[in-house]
C-alpha cells in the first residue's frame, strides 16, 4: 500500500507581509500625531462690575504693548516693526532693578500690559504673546540654571516634586504678570 | 582559452522572512500613536506658529474650541465657533463649558482647560468675546494651540 506523502502543515507566510503593509498604510494615512502644544495662559477671574479692584501701579512699572487693527505695534509709545524685538525689551524692562527711571523698579513690580484692537489679527497677537512669554521663560530658565526648553518642560509637569521645587524657587518674587486687556475699538 | 568569470555559488536573494516582522513593528508604532479624529472640523484651520510652546498636561481635562471661517460657503464667510460637532454662538459658550465640566470627575472640574484652535486670520474681537465668556464660565485655563515655528 503506497501512502501519499504527508502535506507539510505550515501556512504560507508570504501574504502576511502584504496584509501588514495594507494595515500599515491605513494607519499611516489616518495618523495625526497629536498637536497638543501651544501657548498656555490663565485668564483673570470673572469681572465684577460692583467692586472694581483698585489698581495702583506706578507708570514706570508698566511695559505697554498696543496693536491696532492694521496689525501695527506701538511698544512703550514708540512704533515697532518686528515683534521679535519685544523679547529683549521685556527682559530689559523686568531686569532693570530701578536703574533706568523709565523701566521697572523690580521684577516683582513689573507688568506687561498688552492690548489689541477688535480688528487685530490673531496671528500677530500670538506672535507678541509668544515673545512676551518667551522673555519670561528665558529669565526663569536663567534663574533655574536650565535652558529655556528644559524650563518649559519643568513648568508643564509640576506633578513631579523636584520640578515643583525648581519651579517655585525660580518664580519666587518674580511673577509673570502679563495683563491682557479686552480688545477695544 | 580565456577564463570567464566564475559563477558565484552563493544565493543572490535577500532573505525576506524578517520583512513581516519589520512591517509589524512599524504597524504597531502607528497604531499606538494614531488618534482617530472624533469630530469633523468644519472651519478652516491655519494654525499660527510660535516658539515658546508648552505641552498640555492631561488630555482628559482638555476641551477644544475651533474658530475660523466655515468650510461650507452656505454658512457665510464670517468666522464661526465650533464646539464638538456643531457651530455655537458666543452666548452658548457658558452652557458648553458647563456640559464639558459635567463630563469630568467632580474633583477635577475646576481644572478644565480650553484649547483654542484658531485660524490665523480671525480677528481678536471674536477671540476677546470668547475669552470673556470663558471667564464668566470660570474656565480660566486656556491654551492657544499653535504649531512649532522653526523660522525664528
Amino acid at each position: 500500500m503506497t501512502r501519499k506523502q504527508r502535506e507539510s502543515p505550515t501556512i504560507n507566510g508570504a501574504p502576511m507581509a502584504d496584509i501588514a503593509f495594507l494595515l500599515l498604510i491605513f494607519f499611516l494615512v489616518t495618523t495625526t500625531i497629536a498637536t497638543d502644544k501651544g501657548l498656555s495662559m490663565l485668564l483673570p477671574p470673572k469681572p465684577d462690575p460692583e467692586n472694581k479692584p483698585e489698581i495702583n501701579i506706578h507708570e514706570r512699572n508698566i511695559f505697554k504693548v498696543l496693536i491696532n487693527s492694521a496689525d501695527r505695534l506701538l511698544v512703550e509709545d514708540e512704533p515697532l516693526e518686528d515683534p521679535r524685538l519685544i523679547r529683549q525689551m521685556v527682559k530689559d524692562h523686568v531686569l532693570n532693578y530701578g536703574v533706568n527711571p523709565n523701566l521697572a523698579d523690580s521684577p516683582g513690580d513689573a507688568v506687561v500690559s498688552f492690548k489689541a484692537a477688535r480688528g487685530t489679527s490673531y496671528e500677530i497677537y500670538i506672535a507678541v504673546l509668544n515673545e512676551v512669554q518667551g522673555a519670561y521663560y528665558d529669565m526663569y530658565a536663567d534663574r533655574a540654571g536650565v535652558t529655556n526648553e528644559k524650563w518649559r518642560k519643568i513648568a508643564s509637569d509640576l506633578g513631579d516634586p523636584e520640578n515643583k521645587r525648581i519651579y517655585l524657587a525660580a518664580r519666587k518674587d518674580f511673577p509673570m504678570q502679563i495683563s491682557i486687556a479686552e480688545p477695544s475699538n | 582559452m580565456a577564463k570567464f568569470k566564475k559563477k558565484s555559488k552563493t544565493s543572490q536573494e535577500i532573505p525576506t522572512a524578517s520583512l513581516p516582522d519589520i512591517i509589524f513593528m512599524l504597524l504597531f508604532f502607528f497604531m499606538v500613536t494614531t488618534v482617530l479624529r472624533e469630530t469633523t472640523i468644519n472651519v478652516h484651520q491655519r494654525i499660527p506658529g510660535a516658539t515658546e510652546l508648552r505641552k498640555l498636561q492631561r488630555k482628559s481635562l482638555v476641551s477644544y474650541l475651533y474658530v475660523g471661517k466655515p468650510k461650507q460657503e452656505s454658512f457665510g464667510t464670517e468666522p464661526l465657533i465650533q464646539a464638538n460637532d456643531v457651530f455655537i454662538k458666543v452666548d452658548d459658550i457658558v452652557l458648553w463649558v458647563t456640559q464639558e465640566k459635567d463630563k469630568l470627575d467632580e474633583v477635577e472640574r475646576d481644572q478644565i482647560t480650553v484649547a483654542l484652535k484658531v485660524d490665523k486670520e480671525v480677528k481678536m474681537g471674536l477671540i476677546g468675546d470668547v475669552q470673556m465668556e470663558l471667564r464668566k464660565a470660570n474656565a480660566r485655563k486656556l491654551m492657544y494651540t499653535t504649531i512649532i515655528n522653526i523660522d525664528y
